[in-house]
């Protein structure tokens, strides 16, 4: 039976993405945030994952306004990165895992989930940025299934709809058949607002209470309404609603491995989570 | 049984972006979504009035377009996400479009962003 391993997370700032190709890790600037993910890599070295379920949501290379679900699942053998408008390179196509995928989506929606299913998708620095901070030597070997949120118009899901989404999703990965260790990715927060005259908000204390109670009372989160969310964590700090699927997705018992809390790198709180799964499924 | 929305207090300086802003900034959020494209980019760059009219901008919106003033451009229904690629034409970061919207020089709101982390 297939086997989630863990959970972890990354910000997906699209400045990362250029950080790690003009190779300025070691900056002053940059050093905080990037010292964050060395423990990460040694823990997926250790559990060798075959999967990553990464959640993350598109900012407009894949889905435009015109078609916007809620949830899209993937189900592509090859998914690949393109040109954004903003001069980040574009990196090398990631694999998928087509019967996985079918059997998420079949799980997803046995569960009351209609999402919105992907024979093709584009992924953008949300996916890619966070894959390269946690495999900065390339994915060869590691297969993927990317769902997507809609995290740019309201009504955005709200963060208890998240979570049980990522309760449906950890039971349709454990009743999986195959072999399989799977590790979930969560992209995106932590407190940060690009637009309107409240641009550049980041609230430290309602992070660090997130970062907090994530790990032990993710209950606690999900009496958030996606507005409580904008007003607390910024207009994208909404974003925090993929960390809750995450965690939701963990089934039973927790540790708690690692964590990195920085402000700033560009507008955004970034954070880190590494999460393990210690129940026996 | 459909269930009413509770009312949700407005966020201070914030556009929610929903089905009313979603509608008033469908050609310029549609336009914007272009400049995923290089050819795009290149054709907006060389006309810039030739292109707004292709996609049917309202005057509101090409006047905030070509006054490259982002709360305008917000007002008039552009949708942040699609906004920071009509930005990334001219080089802009996402610090410098804060700036012009908090009216702050650009060092002055990097400072503000650093002091979040004390």
């Amino acid at each position: 039976m297939a086997r989630i391993v863990g959970g972890i997370t990354a910000s997906h700032i699209p400045a990362i993405g250029n950080a790690i190709a003009k190779g300025l890790a070691g900056d002053p600037y940059w050093s905080p945030f990037f010292d964050g993910f060395p423990p990460v890599r040694a823990w997926l070295d250790r559990v060798k994952p075959d999967v990553a379920v990464v959640l993350y949501n598109d900012h407009g290379l894949n889905f435009f306004l015109d078609k916007m679900p809620t949830f899209a699942v993937g189900a592509a053998a090859q998914y690949s990165n393109a040109d954004e408008g903003w001069g980040i390179p574009t990196v090398a196509p990631f694999a998928g895992d087509q019967r996985l995928s079918w059997h998420l989506i079949e799980g997803l929606v046995r569960d009351e989930f209609d999402i919105c299913s992907c024979q093709e998708m584009l992924v953008d620095h949300a996916f890619t940025v966070p894959m390269q901070l946690f495999w900065p030597q390339g994915t060869a070997g590691l297969r993927t299934v990317p769902i997507s949120f809609n995290t740019v118009q309201h009504p955005i899901p709200s963060p208890a709809r998240c979570y049980r989404f990522g309760q449906a999703l950890g039971r349709a990965i454990a009743s999986y058949p195959q072999d399989l260790r799977v590790v979930l990715v969560a992209t995106g927060g932590l407190s940060h607002q690009l637009d309107g005259t409240r641009a550049g908000f980041i609230n430290k204390a309602f992070d660090e209470m997130c970062l907090e109670k994530i790990v032990d009372r993710p209950e606690e989160l999900t009496t958030y309404s996606s507005i409580d969310l904008v007003r607390e964590a910024g207009a994208q700090g909404a974003e925090f609603v993929m960390w809750l699927a995450m965690r939701g997705a963990l089934t039973g018992t927790v540790r708690k491995l690692h964590s990195n809390y920085h402000i700033p790198i560009s507008n955004t709180a970034t954070g880190v989570l590494l999460l393990e799964n210690t129940a026996d499924v | 049984m459909l269930t009413e929305a509770p009312p949700q207090q407005p966020v201070p300086g914030t556009i929610i972006f929903d089905g009313e802003q979603a509608i008033k900034g469908y050609a310029l959020n549609k336009m914007c979504f272009s400049f995923n494209s290089r050819i795009n980019r290149e054709s907006f760059i060389a006309d810039e009035n030739a292109y707004m009219n292709r996609y049917g901008l309202s005057d509101e919106q090409k006047d905030a377009i070509r006054k490259r003033n982002v709360l305008a451009l917000l007002e008039a229904g552009g949708n942040i996400y699609y906004l920071a690629k009509f930005a990334g034409i001219f080089g802009l970061s996402v610090q410098d479009i804060g700036a012009q919207q908090t009216g702050m020089t650009v060092e002055a709101f990097k400072e503000k962003l650093r002091r979040a982390g004390e």
